[in-house]
Formats: structure tokens, sequence, C-alpha cells
């Protein structure tokens, strides 16, 4: 069986996709920020 | 069966499911269990849980807290070394279900270990429970991701195991900013930050067992064509998972993550007092705090890299950059020492950190290459003994070098260089382990004409 579906296939699809790299990506965004700005606060 | 939406047959993707939900599936649950690197943050107020301002004489001590830690990575190996299989045949949701309800409820029990002041309690809950959850969600994703990206392994599997990196980066400031919202001036608010976590954790990791699905039978994706250049360490067949053990083969690859992690770890823990030593007057101690955080930032960045890197230079040669590479850095450290350049130190952490974080991520597409994908996360959990070995040895072995130059009288700026030399040898070692891999003697594959238990259409050979 092959896959004839790609990331942009559907709306639908977009969507979800959309919202389930938000989901994970802020949260890890938000940290790496974090960690950064009090790297960056350490060294001054 | 109430619980039959877990099974794996009801995880099967309907047609147009897209692959790319799968990664974020797995985010869910490696950023979650990723906390367990940053769980140090509750050390400190959890000695203070009484006297609160200092601890009292019925405070609980840093050694005695250290055990919860300890603890949790030791079941965290059991766990994936014993369910592997277990994972592997009752397919990714169950196993993330498991992994989500052993989590948080590990984190709820704990916060009764606390409100109780109870250890024994915390000891069972994020000891136990936690490290339980540790290990089943770590491997569960690993075989599904590998199914759905057999053009690029490396990548997929790399992007979940860079969420247990940065799982950390998440858990430290909201634990901070939780503990700070429900402390009081006579109250540090440790078991409702437990409490809170844990329900947190709980609804993020079910996402990603909702989300998370299996491919078809015979899936491939849209415009694939696996290579008709047979690569002498790749197969295309299968070897059962106990079967694995038996081969030279995994023993060598324990290896290679064993000694890549021995020499990450013993510096990782270390790398905070090693560069204010290293570089008295010139780093401070907040200024090696944020060394700290920018090196886990290699760390997890490292995971990605190095794992989708491997797609395209195969494992072996991203092994052995890792060996000769990190055999150079390793020993260029005390030069950097002795030179007083804060910028070279820095440089030769950065990329040390990444290639230990690559070797982690690495690691399962280099077993699926070798054992095939049928049980490569039940093969990937046992290997993952070899980094609850290297917890031990390679904290071990920094501590003991390090106080044996003190007590015979090296200046603490030098006390850590023979260590770093023994971690460069220690890579060697690791280097030659690698040489040593090659293909796996076809007696040891999955014999497809025997039928599997349970009725399925593949077999195995060997099982018990």
């Amino acid at each position: 069986m092959t896959d004839h579906t790609s990331p942009h296939a559907s709306g639908g699809n977009g969507i979800k996709l959309v919202l389930a790299w938000g989901f994970v990506g802020i949260p890890l965004v938000w940290g790496v920020v974090q960690t950064l700005v009090n790297a960056i606060k350490a060294f001054h | 069966m109430a619980l039959s939406f877990l099974d794996r047959e009801r995880t099967v993707a309907a047609p147009g499911y897209s692959r790319w939900l799968i990664p974020p599936a797995a985010l869910c649950v490696h950023l979650c269990i990723g906390q367990a690197y940053a769980f140090s943050v509750f050390n400190l107020p959890m000695t203070k849980l009484i006297g609160i301002g200092k601890p009292a004489p019925d405070d609980w001590t840093l050694p005695e807290l250290g055990w919860i830690f300890s603890l949790a990575i030791f079941f965290l190996g059991v766990s994936a070394a014993v369910l592997g299989r277990w994972v592997e045949e009752g397919g990714p949701r169950r196993a993330m279900f498991t992994a989500a309800l052993c989590w948080a409820g590990g984190f709820v029990i704990s916060a009764l270990g606390v409100y109780a002041h109870m250890l024994w309690l915390i000891y069972i809950g994020y000891g136990v429970f936690g490290g339980i959850g540790l290990g089943i969600g770590y491997i569960s994703p690993v075989s599904t991701l590998i199914r759905w990206f057999p053009d690029r392994p490396g990548m997929a599997t790399g992007m979940a195991i860079m969420g247990f990196g940065g799982g950390a980066f998440i858990a430290s400031p909201l634990s901070v900013w939780l503990m700070g919202h429900f402390s009081t001036p006579t109250h540090i608010g440790v078991a409702e930050t437990f409490l809170v976590m844990g329900l947190i954790y709980l609804c993020f990791m079910m996402v990603g067992a909702a989300l998370v699905r299996v491919p078809p039978a015979d899936w491939q994706p849209a415009g694939w064509v696996p290579s008709e250049h047979a690569k002498p360490l790749v197969t295309t067949r299968n070897v059962f998972v106990y079967e694995a053990l038996k081969t030279p083969q995994f023993w060598l690859i324990w290896w290679v993550l064993c000694l890549n992690v021995t020499a990450g770890i013993g510096v990782l823990g270390q790398a905070s007092a090693m560069s204010q030593e290293m570089f008295k007057g010139q780093i401070t101690a907040v200024a090696a705090s944020g060394l700290v955080g920018l090196f886990s930032l290699f760390n997890m960045a490292g995971r990605f890299f190095w794992s989708s890197t491997s797609d395209y230079i195969g494992r072996k040669n991203t092994y052995f950059i890792f060996f000769a590479l990190g055999t150079i850095l390793y020993a260029t450290v005390p030069y950097t020492g002795s030179i007083g350049s804060v910028g070279l130190f820095v440089v030769c952490y950065a990329v040390i950190f990444s290639m230990y974080g690559g070797g982690f991520a690495t690691v399962p597409a280099y077993l699926r290459d070798l054992f095939g994908t049928r049980y490569v996360g039940a093969i990937h959990g046992m290997l993952l003994t070899a980094w609850s070995a290297a917890g031990i040895f390679g904290p071990v072995l920094v501590n003991y070098i390090r106080q044996y130059n003190v007590d015979h009288g090296v200046p603490a700026a030098q006390a850590y260089n023979t260590t770093m030399y023994v971690m460069a040898v220690l890579l060697v070692i690791g280097f030659i382990c690698n040489a040593l891999i090659r293909a796996v003697h076809p007696r040891h594959y999955i014999d497809a004409t025997e039928p599997r238990p349970g009725g399925e259409a593949l077999a195995t050979r060997g099982v018990r």
C-alpha cells in the first residue's frame, strides 16, 4: 500500500497538523527561550 | 472490552492520515518524560519542607533525595528492557496510555508523599511508577516512527528523542513558577506543584496516545522507492527480540552507546564545577549555570542534527565521527584550561554535548538497520540498560579521578585533566567497537515461512 497523501493534501489534515505541531512546539519554544534568556542573564 | 480502543488493530491509520502527525504524538510523550532531567529543581526546596527558611532536623537530606532520581533511572532501564516486547506487540497507543498513567500517577503519589512527609511514598511514586512510565514512554513511539518514516528513520526518531532532551526546558521554569505560586511564608508548594504537573502531563500524554496511529500493512510513503543497491549494514529482514541478544552486534552497539554516554554523562554533571575550577576568576557560579543551560541546548539540538545526518552518511559513520571527534575534543579540553581560553572550552563542550545527545538519538535507527523494524522498539528497550550502566560509570569515574588528583596535590584547575584523557581513551575503545560491527548473520533472522504467535502472517524464530 502506498501513501497518496502529503502534509498539504487536504484542509482537514492541514488544520490537524498545525494544531498538533503547535501543541508541542509552543511549549518547547517557550522553554528554549526561557533557557536562553537565563543563560544571557547569567553571562551579564 | 472497555479498553479495546488501545489495541494495535484499532490504531491502524485510515486513508488520508498524514504521517507528519506521528512526530507530535511522540513529542507529547517525550516532552513530558523529559522532565526527569529537571528533577533537581525540587531537591533544595524539598530539604526545607519543615524548616522553610533552612533545613530542620526532621527535613530530608540531599543524599536521601538523590535516591528518587536514581530509582527512576534504574526503573527506566528495567522497564524498557522487560516490557519492550509488550510495548512492541501491544502497539503504541496502549504503551503511551500506560506510560501516561504511570508517569502522572507517580507525580500524584509523590504529592501525597510530600504532603504527608513520607519519603518512601516519593520513592515509590516518582522512583518506581515514574521510572516505569519513563521506560515505557521512552520506547513507545520508536518503532512506529521508524515504520512511518522508512525513508528517514534517523530524523524521525531524532525528533522524538530531541523532545526528551527538551522536556527539561519546559519543566524547569514551569516547576519554579508553580512552586513560587503555591508557596507562602509558612509553606513550600512542592506537593501542589507535583499534583498540577501530574495532571498537566496526564492530559498532554493522553493527547499523544489519541493522536498516534500505526501504518497499514505494507504501507510506503508516496514516491519512495527502496534503494535497489543493498547497503551492507542495512537489512530488510527482522531479528526476534531475544534472538538479538545472541548476536555480537547487539553487544557491540551496547558498548558503543555505553561508552559514548559514559563520556558525556560524566562531564555533564560536572560541567558547572569544572568550568569554574578550570577558569577561576573568569567563570563565576552564575555564569557557569548559564553555560550549563547553553550546553543542554546543544544536547537537545544534537539529537535532531546528528540523527538526521545519519540518514545520509550512515549510522556507522556517524558514530565514527562521535568517537574520533570526541577523542580530539576531550583531549583538547585540558589544553583550553592551560591557555585560559574560555571560548575554545565552550566550543569543545558544545560539540561534545551535541554528540552525547546525538548518540541517544541515532541508536534506534542503527538497531533498525541491523535487526529490522519488527522488534526494534523492544531491542531498543533492552539496549537502554547501557544507559543505566553509563549513569553509574560516568559520574563515578569523573568524581573519583578528580578526588584522587586533589588528594595527591594536583591543583583544582588541573584536577580534571586525567579525567578528560580517560574519557578520550574510552572513546577510542568505542571507536573500535563500532569498527567491529558487521551485518547480522542470516541465521538470526526470522524465518518468514513459520507462523507467528498469535496467528499473524509473519513469524518468529526462537519464540519462547
